[in-house]
């Protein structure tokens, strides 16, 4: 006995409208079971993760600088993973965004003006696309493995970024912490709505989010590039007779996807942390591959899709003070998460059917 | 024919929709003799055999194993029976050994002592092979040795070997035949499929040919000539041969190819090698072969998806070598891939989309200056293609995956037609398209040549050639033989040229790729 996928023929608009909110409430779902497990009433803990951060007006605020990133750079993956360059290394492309920037308020401190903030989002997407170029080069001219090497040079960015605020980067008045020095006031990104009741710390860095989603879907939507985009993930042999050279779409989208992580880092570095440190990301492009699934990667439903999962964020945060559960519970439901889109959407496409060996011998005369 | 029947079929029939692509076909096989099956592509040799091993089920007709009737509900049956199978393309896991890949095929076989027997196997029958090598080291030849000593583990009394030297060297050739005049030396009876008529000739005792599902000829191939088991593959019936005038020689070629090399693409390709041709504006030039002698190759040369190295190819006068596709079609031409899904159209776009696929040029009006696609204009060139051509789809702007597999085939066709091109290259106009989809894409091929365009048509099929070609030449083992005019050309002369007379493409250096 073995189970068979079977393609369906046609999948009705409802599905696929559907199939991301089945993920979630399948996502609450086992949530629910692991709370129970976990020994705390399911509902409350559920109404701790996914209700309570949505209360409070600091905390919307945390929402939107958590999502930020997270659309940023999804919406970058959306162009990676729509040509078939798989990009895991976002995360790496999202440091080196946020060294590139950060070296100019480092370096030269009393750089003023209001030049240096864009002249940061500048630098801070080349230095992304310049990592993400390595796994592009590397895929064109000797075939290696894109997930291997995008993943790998992850880790080379966290320890380079580690060496960086421990030595050269490092504050000279910070008492020997790793940490660089605070950005000057040009180079920090400012808040939307500082004072008054509904103030708080979200910064421009959710306006900069919405924009690239508007631009990238029209640019997968409606331009030749986005039509060569597309058709190169959907049927490279196809794309070939198109007249799409492969492997200029794959450093395209990986200089495309790797710009816009260096972005995301950019903004985290400029909006909500103001200097650099040895960590300077809770995983958000690990993170944001979720968000690309879960979205469908449509630019537009993946803002949606960031802000689900900057909740799982808030979450986990508030579980572990209002129930005292650890912070790893983040990572758990997203990776639920992740594997319930993945089932969700495998399961629309495809039929499931059970059978069998029959050694039971069939009529053959007649 | 043997005394002893080993297995024989009574009236097998396979159906699938309204193609019978197994017709009544009833067959012996005697004990200890090497049969081939021969046939073109899709003549049914392949449903034939997969009834015979159980991975299908016969509608009609029955089975008989050592004069018993059985029924062969999968294949596991057929390999208890002793039947074995070799497959043309293998299934083999690169990253094990040799030995786990056979344990893997034998899952009733004690995985113990599996590998010393299987060095044992090999070198009993001149296969020599070591278990331990992982198969990512192997070469083409070795892998199917692999394959060769999993089937022959299981001690088969017949044995199924589905064209084991297509991707051979002549040296790897020589010695599979010296291992299967072994296997019928010891009384085992080998089922052997090709269309190479000249190996078959000299390795097998009987030939047992097929067309269009039924079985039309039974021949000794050692009292036959290639030409003759060629003619008998392809079909006696004399077709209405349509004279034309032909085009003036003097016009300006609308495809001049001279002394035009590739190496293969990947180990399972084949190499052209000095290919002349000059396609006149106005005449249809077919080009007839059996498959895989460098048909698809030869597409990807003409269509530019192969870069020319070396070599001339000039488009209506113009130096073409170096343009890509989008170059080729700016100077006028137009490109019919053989795969539909997937080369000509992609499955999960709509037809407008699929339109885009080859026509986002600035010329082409879909697409504007700054690089924004005009959509309504891709949908109402597919409206007058739909129309055009008589596409029946459900809906108004389908998936390409939703039409049938003619009507996407005239959709793609029509696609390239709407452009008014001035050189089309189409390989398989009809492939897999109803009799009358067939003759409405024959017409409008034979419609564009009348424009004054050149038409290069790539077939298996050859009473389309005879119905719609000036001039045929035939492609055999990457060599292109000169075109001769229809009107003068035989069957006979054409299976005399697939046969190949001209000596095929060396084969040996497997897995060349292009320079990069």
């Amino acid at each position: 006995m073995r189970l068979e996928l079977e393609r369906r023929p046609r999948i009705a608009w409802w599905a696929e409208l559907g199939a991301p909110l089945i993920a979630l409430a399948m996502t609450v779902v086992i949530g629910a079971i692991l709370f129970a497990a976990l020994g705390h009433p399911p509902l409350r803990a559920l109404h701790a993760y996914f209700i309570e951060p949505l209360s409070e007006i600091w905390s919307l605020h945390e929402l939107t600088i958590k999502a930020a990133p997270l659309i940023i750079i999804a919406v970058g993956l959306s162009v990676c993973f729509r040509s078939n360059n798989w990009n895991i290394g976002a995360e790496g492309q999202f440091v080196l965004g946020a060294i590139f920037a950060s070296a100019l308020p480092i370096l030269w401190p009393s750089a003023a003006g209001a030049w240096v903030l864009p002249a940061m989002l500048l630098l801070g997407m080349l230095g992304g696309a310049l990592w993400a170029a390595i796994p592009a080069l590397l895929k064109n001219r000797f075939g290696t493995n894109e997930i291997l090497v995008s993943l790998m040079l992850v880790y080379v960015a966290g320890l380079f970024l580690d060496w960086l605020v421990r030595g050269p980067f490092r504050n000279p008045e910070g008492y020997n912490f790793p940490e660089s020095r605070n950005f000057g006031a040009d180079a920090i990104l400012p808040e939307i709505i500082s004072t008054g009741i509904y103030g708080g710390r979200a910064n421009y860095g959710i306006v900069v989010a919405l924009i690239v989603a508007v631009i990238v879907w029209f640019m997968l939507a409606r331009t030749l590039r986005g039509f060569e985009i597309t058709i190169t993930g959907a049927s490279p042999r196809a794309a070939r007779f198109a007249g799409f050279d492969s492997k200029r779409t794959t450093l395209f989208a990986f200089l495309f996807c790797g710009a816009l992580a260096g972005l995301a880092g950019t903004v985290e570095v400029t909006g909500a942390i103001g200097q650099l440190r040895p960590s300077i990301s809770p995983g958000y492009g690990f993170t944001a591959i979720i968000v690309a699934f879960l979205g469908r990667l449509n630019p537009l439903a993946i803002v949606v899709a960031g802000f689900v999962l900057a909740l799982s964020y808030l979450g986990g945060e508030a579980t572990q003070i209002s129930l005292g559960l650890t912070d790893e519970i983040t990572r758990v439901f997203q990776g639920v998460l992740l594997f319930a889109v993945l089932a969700s959407d495998t399961l629309i496409r495809y039929r499931v059917r059970l059978t069998r060996p029959h050694y039971a011998a069939k009529e053959t005369a007649r | 024919m043997s005394e002893d029947t080993l297995l024989e079929t009574r009236g097998l029939t396979k159906v699938f929709g309204s193609l019978r692509a197994c017709d009544e076909v009833s067959l012996s096989l005697g004990t200890g003799e090497i049969v081939a099956l021969l046939g073109e592509n899709g003549a049914g040799k392949s449903t034939l055999v997969k009834q015979l091993f159980g991975a299908l089920q016969p509608d009609e007709g029955e089975i008989l194993w050592r004069g018993a009737p059985v029924v062969m509900a999968e294949p596991a049956v057929a390999r208890h029976l002793g039947i074995g199978m070799v497959h043309q393309h293998f299934s083999l896991f690169e990253a094990f050994t040799a030995a786990e890949n056979i344990a893997l095929g034998l899952p009733d076989e004690p995985m113990k002592g599996l590998a010393e027997r299987a060095r044992e196997t090999s070198r009993a029958y001149g296969l020599p092979l070591d278990p331990y090598a992982l198969v990512a080291d192997l070469s083409v030849g070795e892998r199917q040795r692999i394959e060769i000593v999993r089937c022959l583990l299981q001690n088969p009394t017949l044995v199924i070997m589905d064209e084991p030297t297509s991707v051979l060297t002549p040296q790897e050739v020589d010695r599979l035949f010296v291992t299967l005049r072994k296997l019928k030396a010891e009384g085992r009876t080998v089922l052997y499929i090709s269309h190479k008529l000249e190996e078959v000739r000299a390795l097998c005792d009987r030939a047992i040919v097929m067309r269009a599902g039924r079985l039309v000829a039974e021949a000794d191939p050692k009292t036959e000539t290639a030409a003759s088991l060629a003619a008998a593959m392809v079909g006696g019936e004399v077709p209405a041969v349509r004279h034309r005038a032909p085009p003036p020689a003097e016009a300006v070629p609308a495809l001049d190819i001279a002394a035009l090399n590739t190496p293969a693409e990947h180990q399972f390709g084949v190499s052209l090698a000095d290919i002349s041709l000059t396609v006149r504006a106005g005449e249809v030039v077919g080009i007839a072969g059996m498959a895989g002698n460098g048909q698809a190759e030869l597409f990807d040369c003409l269509s530019g998806e192969i870069a020319t190295v070396d070599g001339r190819l000039q488009i209506f006068g113009v130096s073409a070598e170096r343009l890509g596709v989008d170059g080729r079609r700016a100077l006028g031409a137009a490109f019919v891939p053989e795969e539909r899904l997937g080369h000509g159209a992609v499955p999960g776009f709509d037809l407008a989309e699929n339109v885009l696929l080859s026509r986002h040029r600035r010329e082409d009006g879909t697409v504007t200056a700054g690089g924004l696609l005009r959509r309504g204009r891709a949908r109402r060139i597919m409206r007058r293609v739909v129309e055009r051509m008589d596409v029946r789809s459900s809906g108004d702007n389908p998936p390409a995956r939703a039409l049938s597999g003619g009507n996407l085939q005239k959709f793609v066709v029509g696609r390239e037609l709407d452009r008014a091109p001035r050189l089309l290259v189409i390989n398989q106009p009809t492939w897999g398209v109803d009799a009358g989809a067939a003759a409405n894409i024959r017409q409008a091929l034979i419609d564009l040549a009348a424009t004054g365009a050149g038409v290069v048509a790539i077939s298996q099929d050859l009473d389309e050639l005879f119905e719609i070609a000036d001039r045929i030449a035939v492609i055999a083992g990457g060599r292109l033989s000169p075109p001769e005019p229809a009107a003068t050309m035989t069957r006979e002369a054409i299976g005399i040229l697939m046969g190949g007379v001209h000596e095929p493409a060396d084969a040996a250096p497997g897995g060349e790729t292009l320079a990069t």
